[in-house]
Formats: C-alpha cells, sequence, structure tokens
C-alpha cells in the first residue's frame, strides 16, 4: 500500500535522525540535507539505502543529487511508488 | 595394443593460508601534504574516510619491488623456500608490461623458476581472488605450494588535483604461501562480477587512446565516491555474510574481519550490516597505509598477527571488492 507523503516525512526523519543524531523534529520539508543537517554524500546514500528498503522504492544514485531537501525526498519517494 | 586409462591429478582433502608477509612504501604521507591540491582539509579526509595517512613508495621502488619483499617473508613465516613454489599468482594493476607477466619475473627473482607463474587483474578484490584460485588448485592437487600477491605501486596512477580516489591510496604489496593441510582452512570462495558497472571505479582513459592522442596525458583513476559507497557498504555485507554460511559458521565464530581497506565509513557500515560480536577484531590498517588496492588485505592481516590482536588459528572472515565491479570473500584459518 502507498504511504503518504506525511507517513513518508515521517519515516525519512526516523532515517535520518539515526544516521545523524540529531532529534526527529529538526527533519522538516524545507530543510536542506547538505546546508542544514549536514549530512555528506556518503551519509546522503545511507539514507538513500534505507529509504529504499523502508518505502519499497528504487532512488537512481544519478537521482540523488537532485535531492536537495528533504521534501524534495519525500516527492520522490512518494511519486516513485506508483 | 591396450588402451591406457587416463590419470589425473590427485586431489588432497585440506588447503590453509601458512604464512602472510607485507611491505609497505617507506614513506607516510599525510593528509595535509595530499589536501592542497584538492582544495581539502586533514579534518575533512578525515571524516570522509578515516585515513591519518598513507604509505607511499620512492620514486626508486617498483611494484616487482614491493611484491617481492612482501613474497620474501610470507615465505619465512610459511617456512618455505622458493625451490618449493610451484604457482605464483600476482594480482596488480600497476605493472606496466602487457606481457611477461610480472609474476614470471618474481618467480625468476625468488628463486622459484620453474614455477608456474600468472598475473591477475581483480583490483582490490585481487587478493581474494587469488586465495579462491589458490586453494582451488592446491585442493585439486594442481600446486602444492601457491603464492600469491597483492601489489601496487598506485601512487604511479594518481592525479594530484583528483577530489575522488587519489587522495585515498597508497602503495604495498602484501603475500600469502597457500598449500595443503590436514585440517580445513580456507572457506568456499563466494565471488562475482558486475561489469555493468565498470566505470564506477575506472582509468580515465585507455593506453591506446593515450597513443592516439599523447596530448591526453598520463592515464589516471577516478571513482563515483557516493555510487561505490552504496554497493560496497550495503551490497558486499550480503556477500560476506554468504562467505560464513558456506563456510558453516556464524558470525560469532569469527574472530577477525579483514575487509578490503577501501574507507573507514564503508568497514563501519559493512560492520553494522554484519551484526558482527563485539568480540570481533576488525581490521583498520587503512587509518595508517592508505587504500592499496590488492594489498590491502593481507597488510591489514599482518598487522593484526604482528600486533598481537589476531592469533594463529583464529576464524577471519576476508572480503574484497573494487574495480570490475568485482568482488570475493572467504573464511580462513589465520597462521
Amino acid at each position: 500500500m502507498a504511504h503518504t507523503s506525511s507517513e513518508i516525512l515521517d519515516g525519512l526523519a526516523e532515517i535520518v535522525a539515526e544516521e545523524t543524531g540529531l532529534p526527529t523534529d529538526t527533519v522538516t520539508a524545507e530543510k536542506s540535507f547538505t546546508d542544514d543537517l549536514d549530512i555528506d554524500s556518503l551519509s546522503m546514500m545511507t539514507i538513500v539505502t534505507h529509504a529504499e528498503d523502508k518505502f519499497g522504492v528504487r532512488i537512481p544514485d544519478d537521482e540523488v543529487k537532485n535531492l536537495t531537501t528533504v521534501g524534495d525526498a519525500v516527492t520522490y519517494i512518494e511519486g516513485a511508488q506508483s | 595394443m591396450s588402451a591406457r586409462a587416463l590419470r589425473q591429478g590427485a586431489p588432497v582433502l585440506h588447503s590453509r593460508i601458512l604464512g602472510i608477509g607485507g611491505e609497505r612504501g617507506s614513506r607516510a604521507v599525510t593528509n595535509d601534504e595530499v589536501a592542497g591540491p584538492i582544495d581539502s582539509s586533514d579534518e575533512w579526509i578525515r571524516q570522509r574516510t578515516g585515513i591519518v595517512t598513507r604509505r607511499r613508495a620512492t620514486d626508486d621502488v617498483e611494484v616487482l619491488d614491493l611484491a617481492e619483499a612482501a613474497a620474501r617473508r610470507a615465505m619465512d613465516a610459511a617456512g618455505v623456500t622458493g625451490a618449493e613454489i610451484d604457482t605464483i599468482i600476482l594480482s596488480t594493476i600497476t605493472y606496466y608490461h602487457q606481457t611477461p607477466s610480472g609474476a614470471a619475473v618474481l618467480a625468476d627473482r625468488l628463486g622459484a623458476s620453474p614455477a608456474a607463474a600468472y598475473d591477475i587483474s581483480a583490483a582490490c578484490a585481487g587478493y581474494a581472488y587469488g586465495v579462491g584460485q589458490a586453494d582451488a588448485l592446491v585442493r585439486a592437487g594442481a600446486a602444492r605450494h601457491v603464492l600469491v600477491i597483492g601489489a601496487e605501486k598506485l601512487s604511479d596512477i594518481i592525479d594530484p588535483t583528483d577530489r575522488s580516489i587519489s587522495f585515498l591510496l597508497g602503495d604495498g604489496a602484501g603475500a600469502v604461501v597457500v598449500g595443503p593441510s590436514d585440517t580445513p582452512g580456507i572457506g568456499p570462495t563466494v565471488w562475482g562480477s558486475d561489469g555493468s558497472r565498470s566505470q564506477a571505479i575506472r582509468q580515465t582513459h585507455s593506453w591506446k587512446e593515450l597513443r592516439q592522442d599523447p596530448d591526453l596525458g598520463w592515464p589516471t583513476l577516478r571513482q563515483d565516491g557516493p555510487t561505490v559507497f552504496k554497493w560496497a557498504s550495503f551490497q558486499m555485507a550480503p556477500v560476506a555474510a554468504k562467505a560464513m554460511a558456506e563456510a558453516g559458521v556464524e558470525p560469532q565464530d569469527i574472530q577477525v574481519f579483514a575487509p578490503h581497506q577501501a574507507n573507514m565509513r564503508i568497514i563501519d557500515q559493512m560492520v553494522k550490516q554484519l551484526g558482527l560480536p563485539e568480540h570481533v577484531v576488525v581490521a583498520r590498517d587503512i587509518a595508517e597505509t592508505g587504500n592499496t588496492s590488492a594489498a590491502s588485505i593481507p597488510l591489514a592481516l599482518d598487522r593484526l598477527l604482528a600486533e598481537g590482536q589476531a592469533r594463529s588459528g583464529d576464524l577471519a572472515l576476508q572480503i574484497g571488492f573494487g574495480a570490475g565491479l568485482v568482488y570475493a570473500a572467504q573464511v580462513v584459518v589465520l597462521p
């Protein structure tokens, strides 16, 4: 069953919190992975891998650089589900 | 005239690693030394890679010199003379002759002629590929003492301005002697390749392209770092787990985990993915030696044994992975 965008945001926040140690409530849609959350390219790949597993989607490596904000990732995952 | 029955070589039941030896480049190159041309810093390199120094050889040292030094130490440790070595497998990507092989030259230098000798190209998986072959050759009765060497002088193919891989790389060689054993010493090798991702770690251009256009300059290495990180961290852990399963052991039975020393972040992630217990000693030679490709696993094991962190008889899970993409893993008993 497809996840709603709010479920995806919550799930992504848990994944980001696990990887970075940041509280989940700091992971909001407008936050930039690199500029606001201080996530480097390798941590981003870890987050992407866990998101793929959690939401049952495939996020190609070439696509990852386009996911600037948490909201970008939510939108991509939501679209990739269908 | 009576027909004669064909006789095939007699197999032996078990093989094991009889001795390990290593040789590192003599110069410790600091992060500060490599950071300038890539507009980076000691802190950035440590945080991204876990590397504090990488060891590089001086200009007068060739890859076969590193290989010979490591091989002699492995033979001494194994108590095997050159005359007793009947097969030499050299894995390297930095011996600049299409032919003859570096292994044949080494056989002569080591007093091992007329040992069968050949080079393999399996990049950072080369040592584990070689151990897999040596195990099979010994058990099939095709060889008695196989010298497997991973040797690289990667400083020959770096671009100091490249931010993708050059700053990780070091020079060194690691070697093992594999021979017959009364008890099982090398588990089944789980190995493979994925050529659809041949460009993930690559040479900038081929030697032939250089010949056609000398302006291209000397080829150097590049990698798609995040792609390789994801592949190595998350797809190699299941390969290592399969090597344990095929060897009939569980993570709690392992004393040492020796993955290819590519990046400390990959090592940490693999340990997490594999769920290795606290007691497992994890090889982290990359911090001081850098990434030495095919040499990294035997160099790391040699250090653990020399420092007393690992002991003879310990079960070690080893896995190599790299350009190809290629990978190989097996569980071995340390000599």
